[in-house]
């Protein structure tokens, strides 16, 4: 054969082989991933472990949730799809908020509108509640309340307010629905009143600025508490106060903290104090109050970062440097924050570019480093799970 | 009738036996087959480009199974198209993984723009009266364009028919009628007239409606093998209702010639959206009234030569969001873009030539959206390149300056950029033969960041940069014509390095709204291109055409160390990637059979896997048989697509149809 006639053929022969080296497999259930985290917990602590949520990218369908051992080390990373295989298109898409209460795990998320309720201990699936645009979760005697983007269209179709459902926590029906304020957020409960924080951010300049407070008993919004446009966090001291965030405008109203109290007894709640603190988020332990703020400047390009502690009894900020090894240099877009309720241990996740696996730290109180690990796409909200008491023995 | 004769008639037939330029397949017409034969000499072996394109065209591309452009794409090496499904889901093409707005589209001439996004939705062009797809690598290499041509990192050009009549014929006409899957109505048609013995004109409509409604299936086992889940369900909100209207005016002059052309397309869609759990539908929904006229003027003057162009366009894309569960949205945009371009070439001597191009083009984008900074954008593009042409050596070289000034209302607007960007093509013949060519290019293109990377809302971030490409390029081609069983035979392989540096990516932000735009991004592209194509001639009457192409990429993220994804395959882009198309012709019949392969990607940054995506394969088949009712040529073609039933994504949660089928009705007077 001459070289002319034997082209072609190493041509047909290349593409074939390419072909087949590359063939489709069976789409198999994604496997959860294991490691072994090297630090002992205290034997008589009454924390079995903790949940992140990691919201994955919108409409990457890629939400997972990992979960934390304190007892035994072990890190599984993604185990939904693992323990409930046969949920068609797995978790779904953007988690936005984790909690345990009872026996029962939630997780809200957020555009496959729906809160997955799982079994707190197996990570198996009870159900789901569909919400439309749900956002974040609380729990009062039995109800869970969820917060949603849009309830019922009453006045304006173009922009319909945003709602709270309450959703009974035995049967997972929902029992009830209150039109609250503009794209609401968290909500912090305190003497059988819930109150939520609007944004409004998806109206811009029309910002909504009003904490909605609605009466538990008959579930009525019975008040509108105006505070500072675009609140996001909120939550409830010892001391009976309520810290709340606003993300402000990035123009003329910066990002800031506000404090809530009854300050004169009278049974209501009135914004007693704006402090020029901006924060992203925001965790509780004992009387102090840990901050992340994270703030892009626009011009330069870069973030500027801080990890701060308020004195919640003074409303001082007593630091603003809660990592103290340095290790905050390694930290790209610091994200979801919570404080073990018992060593005080710091959890902070690195959502690091939003688009790839983000990273869980782990800080002692004093700010040092104990270890880190890789998480899903997003880590965002953590949750603690309590140990089961330890069953009495009969004789 | 000896063998050369009856090559050239089947050539003839190929090519033209439906598009009217022959009243009948066999008719033998000097005229006709003088002018066939000119033009695929044009086609094969370029007077005036160094490096050849890849090229589609006449009945090989309409034997593609193609619904559009885009589709016929997936045929050229070293393309990846991003489809999102359906006739109505966007299609857009990534050419040697530089980037979807680094490719330029050109139009009978006149490069399509978008400032808004910078990218051209190829599955807005229907193949209906499409006569030519090529594609550049780089510029086309051919000194006498508009500056803005030599702008692209890689070009596609886009050529529709041009009326050509026989001595005594006044008039062609074309009705078409396709229907299929997806309940596709597809009706087309083509009037093309002789004004005057300089002047010819042609009117072309079409109009597409589709439900978009196709059976797509999610299926997943566990590590036993068993079945997990298996769910099939039908792609909702993917209707398309669309118009093309386009008119033609083409006229030869003493020195030149010269075109006009009117076109419309209007279309309402829906967005039907990523399938994610517990959504399955969406209410998101597009209208798109796009409208240009262009002219241009062609004259030459000795060894003088001018290229004139006008263009004025205006794109009107209404956006509304009906999902009850989402916040609703309603926005409307309004983009204008007004061009001018002259270019000269002079020939020095008979190897020698130079040119001179200068375009402007004027950007502006309106929306009725809340802070919308209605930019303004002033762009002068002023060219200068040479070419030498020798026996066996082909060079050009030119540089092209482009100098941009944005305009914001009640806004401080970003700095004028200025860039310039050089490019050069080489083409060396080593041996005696014509058979073998060496071929080289080194271009430097840049994009500038589109309106929305800079403007938009909060997201846009003033600041940006150009985005900057650097390519290298060496390939072979080796190409054979003889008589007897292989009669014609080509193979081109081309090696690449191109980096991308400045690359504009979406980057986190604090608070609320979370993305902006920065200059972060380094790639780092390696590749091989290899095509082959062979004609057989296995028995009296029997065609047999086998095309095939292969491109592999390595093309990695190197922008920072510290990343997760350092050095890991940046999104989309498989290594490996081919097809292969056997055509079969014989008498009236022809038989066409195309295999297309996307390896495995991740569909995100990191190379983990929890972002694998699978490799997909399709098998596309059409039959077609050719009429003649006395005067009346007419086809039927039936076409099946994806023909082993393969469920894939090319977009992660945007399935793809399974099996699907396409008829055709073409009646030619």
């Amino acid at each position: 054969m001459t070289m002319r006639t034997i082209i072609p053929y190493l041509l047909l022969i290349s593409l074939v082989s390419a072909f087949f080296s590359g063939c489709r497999e069976e789409e198999v259930v994604m496997p959860a991933e294991y490691e072994t985290i090297p630090d002992p917990a205290d034997p008589d602590t009454r924390i079995q472990g903790m949940y992140i949520l990691n919201e994955g990218n919108m409409g990457s369908n890629k939400c997972t949730i990992d979960y934390y051992d304190f007892l035994t080390g072990i890190y599984a990373r993604n185990f939904y799809s693992e323990r409930n295989p046969d949920v068609i298109k797995e978790l779904g898409d953007v988690g936005n908020d984790i909690a345990v209460y009872g026996s029962k795990l939630y997780a809200v998320i957020n555009c496959s509108h729906k809160v997955e309720v799982m079994d707190a201990r197996s990570g198996r699936r009870i159900g789901q509640v569909d919400i439309p645009n749900c956002r974040y979760i609380s729990f009062h005697e039995g109800n869970a309340y969820v917060s949603s983007y849009v309830g019922p269209v009453l006045v304006d179709p173009e922009a319909p307010k945003g709602a709270v459902y309450r959703v009974d926590t035995l049967s997972l029906a929902i029992t009830g629905r209150v039109s609250v304020g503009y794209q609401p957020e968290e909500m912090a409960i305190s003497e059988n009143k819930l109150y939520v924080a609007n944004s409004g951010g998806y109206r811009p300049p029309l910002y909504d600025n009003t904490i909605s407070v609605i009466d538990l008993d008959d579930f009525k919004q019975v008040r509108q508490i105006t505070a500072e446009i675009n609140m996001h966090r909120i939550c409830l001291d010892n001391q009976g106060k309520l810290w709340v965030t606003s993300r402000g405008d990035r123009q003329t109203h910066p990002s800031c903290l506000l404090v809530l109290s009854d300050e004169h007894e009278k049974g209501t709640m009135e914004l007693t104090d704006k402090l020029p603190v901006p924060c992203s988020n925001i965790a509780l332990h004992g009387d102090r109050l840990y901050y992340l703020s994270s703030e892009l400047s626009d011009y330069t390009g870069t973030t500027t970062v801080s990890y701060g502690v308020i004195d919640t009894r003074t409303k001082e900020v007593i630091s603003t440097n809660f990592i103290t090894d340095g290790t905050d240099r390694e930290i790209k877009m610091p994200y979801g924050l919570a404080i073990h309720p018992e060593t005080g241990d710091i959890y902070l996740t690195d959502a690091k570019n939003y688009v790839s696996s983000g990273t869980l730290y782990c800080f002692s109180p004093d700010g040092k480093k104990k270890w880190s690990i890789r998480t899903g796409d997003i880590p965002a909200s953590i949750c603690f799970l309590p140990k089961l008491p330890t069953p009495l023995k009969v004789k | 009738m000896n063998k050369t004769i009856r090559r050239v008639l089947l050539t003839l037939t190929m090519i033209y036996s439906i598009s009217g330029l022959a009243a009948t397949p066999a008719k033998e017409n000097a005229d006709t087959t003088l002018a066939l034969s000119e033009i695929i000499v044009t086609a094969q072996r370029p007077q005036t480009e160094v490096i050849p394109a890849q090229k589609l065209s006449g009945e090989e591309l309409q034997r593609l199974n193609s619904n559009s452009v885009a589709d016929a794409l997936r045929y050229f090496s070293g393309v990846q198209v991003k489809d999102y499904g359906g006739v109505g889901g966007i299609k857009t093409v990534n050419i040697r993984s530089m980037g979807t707005n680094h490719t330029g589209v050109v139009y009978d001439g006149i490069e399509l723009g978008n400032a808004q996004n910078g990218q051209i939705d190829l599955g807005q062009f229907s193949l209906d009266n499409i006569e030519a797809i090529s594609m550049y690598n780089g510029q086309k290499s051919d000194i006498l364009q508009p500056a803005r041509d030599f702008g692209s990192a890689g070009t596609i050009y886009l050529r529709t028919k041009t009326p050509e009549f026989a001595p005594r014929e006044s008039y062609h006409a074309r009705a078409t009628m396709r229907f299929g899957s997806f309940d596709l109505i597809n009706p087309s048609a083509l009037l093309e007239l002789r004004l005057s013995s300089h002047v010819n004109a042609s009117l072309s409509a079409e109009w597409v409606n589709s439900s978009g409604k196709y059976k797509f299936r999610y299926r997943r086992v566990n590590p036993a093998g068993e079945i997990a889940y298996d769910t099939t369900a039908v792609r909702q909100n993917g209707d398309i209702n669309a118009t093309r209207i386009e008119c033609n005016l083409n006229g030869n002059l003493q020195n030149g010639e010269w075109h006009f052309k009117a076109y419309n397309y209007n279309s309402e869609r829906g967005v039907p959206g990523a399938i994610v759990n517990n959504v399955w539908r969406r209410g998101e929904r597009i209208w798109d009234n796009n409208s240009f006229t262009q002219g241009s003027y062609t004259g030459t003057f000795g060894n003088f030569t001018t290229l004139n162009n006008v263009k004025y366009s205006f794109y009107r894309t209404h956006y509304v969001n009906n999902d009850d569960k989402q916040i609703k949205v309603d926005n409307l945009y309004k983009q204008r873009e007004i061009y001018f371009s002259t270019a000269n070439e002079l020939m020095l001597k008979r190897w020698w030539r130079v040119s001179v191009s200068y375009d402007f083009l004027w950007n502006t984008l309106n929306a009725d959206m809340y802070d919308f900074a209605r930019p303004d954008r002033f762009t002068n593009m002023v060219s200068a390149a040479t070419a030498v042409s020798f026996n066996r050596f082909k060079a050009q070289a030119s540089i092209l300056g482009t100098f941009i000034h944005d305009k914001l209302r009640g806004k401080q607007a970003p700095d004028d950029k200025h860039v310039f960007t050089p490019a050069v093509y080489l083409n060396f013949q080593p041996a005696r033969t014509r058979d073998f060519q060496l071929r080289a290019f080194y271009k430097r293109s840049f994009r500038m960041p589109t309106f929305n990377d800079l403007y938009y809302a909060d997201m846009g971030n003033s600041k940006l940069n150009p985005e900057r490409v650097t390519q290298y390029n060496f390939g072979v081609v080796y190409s054979h014509t003889s008589r007897g069983f292989l009669s014609e035979g080509r193979i081109s392989a081309d090696a690449y390095y191109n980096r991308v540096s400045d690359k504009i990516v979406a980057y986190p932000k604090g608070q609320q709204f979370r993305w902006t735009m920065l200059n972060l991004g380094l790639v780092d592209i390696r590749g091989v291109d290899v095509s082959g194509l062979i004609t057989l001639n296995p028995a009296r009457e029997l065609y047999l055409t086998l095309r095939g192409q292969y491109t592999f990429q390595r093309a990695i993220d190197v922008t920072n160390p510290a990343d997760n994804y350092y050095r890991d395959q940046i999104p989309y882009i498989p290594r490996h990637s081919g097809s292969a198309v056997v055509n079969a012709t014989w008498r009236q019949w022809n038989l066409n059979y195309s295999f297309i392969y996307v390896g495995s990607r991740y569909n995100q940054q990191e190379n983990i896997r929890y972002n694998y995506t699978q490799p997909w394969y399709t098998s596309d088949i059409s039959v077609s048989r050719d009429f003649t009712i006395n005067r009346v040529n007419l086809r039927a073609l039936l076409e099946v697509n994806n023909l082993l039933s393969q469920d894939y994504d090319v977009i992660l949660n945007y399935p793809m149809p399974k099996r699907n089928w396409r008829v055709t009705l073409m009646v030619n007077i």
